[in-house]
Parts: C-alpha cells; sequence; structure tokens
C-alpha cells in the first residue's frame, strides 16, 4: 500500500489518498494522471491493468484501487 | 450570400425543429429549443443597449451554454467562453483585458463571479432562458450585423504571462464551417461526439455544422476520456459516427489495448489534430475501422480552427509522421524562410496562413497581434495580410505539408497549446524562487519545471495551481541547487533536458 501511496502523493501531494474516496468523482484525478497511474502500478507491481478494470470505482480511492491491484496480482 | 451564422440555425429550425442538437448526460435541446433560448438571451441583452461588446459566458459545459453562445450573437455581441474550472486568478487577467459588461453565469460560476467582486451585470442563464423575445429588435440588430463584425473571443496561452484573447469574425467561421463540411463530408444524418472543451476554437468543429446541417452533437463527458472502455460504450449507444478528437485522447483509446474488450460500432469519420498521431495507435485504430476515414488536421486558433487536411490513405511505417497535408480550399499556405522568401523543394519555413479564416488578431492587444499579423512580405501593392503561426513546416515528394517543430518555447501537451514562457512567468512572480525554467519531455508527455530558490517543490506546486489551468501545470517539479547556464548567460535549456533524459524521473 505504501507504494501505492507514494505513486499517488507523487501526482497530487496535497490529497489525503489514505482518506479519499472521490477521486474521479470530485475530479481529483484526471486522464493525465490515470495514465501515468497505470504506467507506474505496471512498473513497480508488475501489474498490468486492463481496460475492462478502467472504470471509476476502481480509482476513486487508494484503497480500492490497491484491492485492484491485489486482485490483478492473484490471477 | 450568407453572412451571419445565425442563418445556419434559421434555415434548420425549419426543417426539423425536434430534432436534437445538442446533448450531454442531463439535457438535450432540440433545434427549436435553441433557437427559442437563444432569442430570449438575445433580447435580454439587446434591452441593456449593449452592442459590438464582449459578452463572456461563464458556465459548465452543457447544451444550455451552448444556446447562450447564440443568444449573445443575436444580441449583436461576441461570445467569450471561459472554461468553469479555470483558477480564479486567471478567470481576472482575462477579465482585465475584455473588461466585460456582462456575464453570463449558472449557479456555481454566479458563487466565483461573487468572490472575484466582479462589478459588471451578472446574469443567471436560467433567469433570462425564456425573456419575452423582441423580434423586431433583433431584425434590426441582425441587419446592422456585417459579416467582418467579432462573432467570439477564445483565450490562448501567452508567453508572457497573460493569456491572449483571439476575435473571429462571422466571414471567418462561415469559411472555415463551409470548408471542414465538406472534407469531413457532413451531412443530416452525423452524429458527432464532441471531446474539445466549449472554451476553444476547437469545438466550432461540431457547433456549426450541427447547425448548418440540422446534424446532432453528444458533448460526451470529459469523465469517460479517463475510461476508454466506457467511453467506447457511449459512443455506440449514442451512434456517434463522427469524432474529431485531439490525438492523445485517440492514443489512450489504443493504448489500452480498449478494443480487445469494446470497438466501437458507428464511426465512419476519425479526424485528429492538435498533436502528432503516432502510427502506432493509428494503425489500432485502422485496423477496428478499415471502412472509416481517418483525416488529420492542423491550424492555428489565430486562422479560425483548422487550416489544412490529410486524408490518411496509405500505409505508413512505425517511423513516419502523417503529414498535415494541403490547406482547405480559399486557405493558402505560404511556406516562409527566415530571409521571407519562400521555401523551394524540400527546404523548411515557417507555416504562414492567408485567408478570410485568418481572425481579426489578439483583443486588446496591438502589440501582440502586429507581431504575428503581419502584411504578406512578398506583396507591397496592397493590404494583404498573413498570421504566422511559428510552425516549421517543408514539403514532402507528394507535396504535403509535414510538420517538423515550432520555432519558439510554445508546446502542445494533451492537446493543449502552452506556452512555456507563461508558466515560467508565474514561477517568477513566486517569491523565494529565483531562476526558474520550463522543459517538455516529448516522449513521456511531461512538462517538468526546474527551479533554484528557498521555496519546496510543495510550495511551489501549490502556488502554481492557484494560477495555471491544470493541463498548463508542469507534471514534475525539480529544485535545484543552481540553474545551469550557456556562455552568454542564458539558462541552458539543452544541458536540463539532458539532465533529465539522465536522471530519468528523479
Amino acid at each position: 500500500m505504501d507504494e501505492l501511496l507514494e505513486i499517488l502523493e507523487d501526482l497530487h501531494d496535497d490529497v489525503d489518498f489514505t482518506t479519499c474516496t472521490t477521486l474521479i468523482d470530485d475530479k481529483i484525478l484526471d486522464s493525465f494522471d490515470i495514465v501515468t497511474i497505470v504506467a507506474e502500478v505496471n512498473n513497480v507491481f508488475d501489474v498490468q491493468i486492463p481496460a475492462e478494470e478502467l472504470k471509476p470505482e476502481n480509482f476513486n480511492s487508494a484503497k480500492s484501487l490497491y484491492a485492484l491491484i491485489e486482485r490483478l496480482e492473484e490471477e | 450570400m450568407q453572412t451571419n451564422v445565425l442563418d445556419y440555425l434559421e434555415k434548420t429550425v425549419k426543417l426539423v425543429p425536434n430534432k436534437i442538437a445538442y446533448a450531454n448526460e442531463k439535457e438535450s435541446l432540440t433545434f427549436i429549443e435553441v433557437y427559442n433560448s437563444a432569442k430570449s438571451i438575445g433580447s435580454y441583452i439587446a434591452s441593456f443597449h449593449l452592442c459590438k461588446q464582449p459578452i463572456v459566458v461563464y458556465m459548465e459545459k452543457s447544451p444550455s451554454a451552448i444556446s447562450a453562445f447564440f443568444g449573445v450573437v443575436y444580441s449583436g455581441n461576441h461570445y467569450v467562453p471561459i472554461d468553469e474550472e479555470m483558477p480564479q486568478y486567471r478567470v481576472k487577467l482575462i477579465f482585465d483585458t475584455l473588461q466585460p459588461q456582462m456575464v453570463i453565469c449558472d449557479d456555481n460560476t454566479k458563487a466565483y463571479l461573487d468572490e472575484m467582486n466582479y462589478s459588471g451585470k451578472v446574469c443567471l442563464f436560467d433567469d433570462i432562458k425564456t425573456y419575452t423575445i423582441d423580434m423586431l429588435q433583433l431584425q434590426h440588430i441582425k441587419e446592422q450585423t456585417l459579416d467582418i463584425d467579432p462573432l467570439y473571443i477564445v483565450f490562448t496561452s501567452g508567453s508572457t504571462g497573460v493569456p491572449k484573447g483571439v476575435v473571429a469574425c462571422h466571414r471567418s467561421v462561415i469559411d472555415y464551417i463551409e470548408n471542414l463540411s465538406e472534407v469531413l463530408q457532413i451531412q443530416s444524418d452525423t452524429v458527432f461526439g464532441n471531446q474539445a472543451p466549449l472554451y476553444f476554437d476547437a469545438c466550432l468543429k461540431e457547433l456549426y455544422p450541427t447547425l448548418k446541417f440540422g446534424a446532432t452533437t453528444y458533448l460526451v463527458p470529459k469523465k469517460l476520456f479517463m475510461f476508454p472502455v466506457q467511453l467506447i460504450e457511449y459512443l455506440n449507444e449514442h451512434k456517434i459516427n463522427t469524432i474529431c478528437w485531439v490525438a492523445s485522447a485517440l492514443s489512450l483509446v489504443s493504448g489500452f489495448k480498449t478494443f480487445e474488450t469494446v470497438t466501437p460500432k458507428y464511426l465512419r469519420t476519425v479526424a485528429f489534430g492538435s498533436e502528432v498521431f503516432p502510427i502506432k495507435q493509428y494503425n489500432e485504430w485502422k485496423r477496428v475501422l478499415p471502412n472509416a476515414r481517418f483525416i488529420n488536421l492542423y491550424g492555428p486558433t489565430e486562422a479560425t480552427g483548422m487550416s489544412c487536411y490529410y486524408e490518411v490513405n496509405k500505409e505508413f511505417s512505425i517511423d513516419e509522421v502523417i503529414p498535415i497535408g494541403k490547406p482547405f480550399h480559399n486557405t493558402e499556405i505560404l511556406l516562409l524562410k527566415d530571409d521571407n522568401t519562400l521555401a523551394k523543394g524540400h527546404e523548411v519555413g515557417e507555416i504562414c496562413i492567408r485567408g478570410t479564416a485568418v481572425t481579426l488578431g489578439y483583443y486588446n492587444n496591438p502589440e501582440k497581434t502586429k507581431e504575428a499579423f503581419v502584411q504578406n512580405p512578398l506583396n507591397q501593392a496592397y493590404i494583404d495580410i498573413i498570421y504566422r503561426t511559428g510552425d516549421l513546416a517543408c514539403y514532402n515528394d507528394e507535396h504535403d505539408l509535414i510538420f517538423i517543430s515550432r520555432k519558439d518555447y510554445q508546446i502542445k501537451h494533451m492537446g493543449h497549446r502552452i506556452e512555456l514562457g507563461e508558466i515560467e512567468l508565474n514561477v517568477h512572480e513566486l517569491e523565494g524562487t529565483v531562476h526558474n525554467c520550463c522543459i517538455y519531455d516529448q516522449d513521456q508527455e511531461k512538462i517538468i519545471l526546474y527551479y533554484v530558490g528557498n521555496k519546496e517543490t510543495k510550495e511551489v506546486k501549490a502556488y502554481l495551481k492557484a494560477k495555471l489551468p491544470r493541463y498548463m501545470l508542469p507534471n514534475r517539479v525539480i529544485k535545484l541547487e543552481q540553474m545551469p547556464l550557456t556562455p552568454n548567460g542564458k539558462i541552458d535549456r539543452n544541458y536540463l533536458k539532458k539532465l533529465y533524459k539522465e536522471k530519468g524521473k528523479i
């Protein structure tokens, strides 16, 4: 989780990613951020997020994004 | 001869009054609804006896905002669309240039205006959209309006730190729309999926052909451009057959391997522009849409919209670039070398544009206008204005134009035109920073800001967030002990670029 938080804080260091659950709904993340996150997650976790998993509910919080990564790691 | 863009609306509303003109996820407006609310808004504004004034439309992207544009046109004034998400500081800079006497807003933006202490007339769209129509007055105004009168002003990044307002007249827009529509083969059954924000000229491609042909435009929710599967599902759901998107939006879809999950079913015309569309991504699109037409568009805001086009009709290898092609009908490109003579053969020159589509220059800014809108150096006999784009290009063997680079520090980042100098000047104003310099990493599509000073990177980032629109914010902010200088004392950009490449992502 810490590694993921690092990726996210690198993009927006003024956001508390441990508590925020509206990253998409409140327009905190934009399409550029999503591209960066997908690339970084691939680098750090060696996990490729497939297109069908790119949906708001997976990106609204660090927690849900981490759950997605864990799920993809198991597959 | 048509001299007013409203003629498109007036002709179409008679033919298909109840067809949907513009729609988003919250509302849809038919042509008759657009027509009526535009006339109401026009009558309301006209009651204040404002004429040939900039009227700001400060609203969320919506069909209502579009009808407000046409309302301003009915009133004999010109509309200025402002990004509702723009930081207040920048809105103020734009208001300083415009000195607008009236702003049309919605509930959200009204609160911003109150905070800004804007002293002009503020009206809520919802309050004026059903105002009593004064047909006689509107007809009188339309008769008084010439095709050389301004239609809109849109603001673009300025290297002096202040955005520049490009003023376009009816005649330029009519010329552009007629020729663009022919190239894109727009018809009444065209269904557009709009991506461009309403505060740039890029949205003209959908707004006006929709009026001219009685077509339909869906304003695609911005959020979907993060979630490509949902984006393509949206296109299919609304049977969208024509898109004119920035290349980075197309690349996002194909780059995420979206087509393995879902493919567009109705697309027949895919236009892209504002930046290079990598062949690898183009090939992906072509593979799933073998029968669609793919058209590369090129043009600056200062020449109304797009000036050149190239329909992709052959295979390209991965390392080639798609040409920007040939100018639209009634537009001429002069490729001028540094000595103001025409480039010959494959020589490189600056793209200079002649034609009716060349706009009226920058609002309230004669100095900047004089620099870029100049007398054609090949003709001294009569007034013959060209626009110097600052873009360098050359011809290939097929006599198609190939874009090469910029002459200055303007960049295209995720489809947005940005002067790096504008970012730098804003950093410069922050106390506690000494030197700063922005570079652009084309491969990674990242803006990198280097600075020297006693401010923490966090503070610099927070400061810029309050000053610049989101797309202009540096993706990396890096503090240096000292700034590398060239032997004659200028900041060494090339060294910084090298430094960034070597250190990777720091």
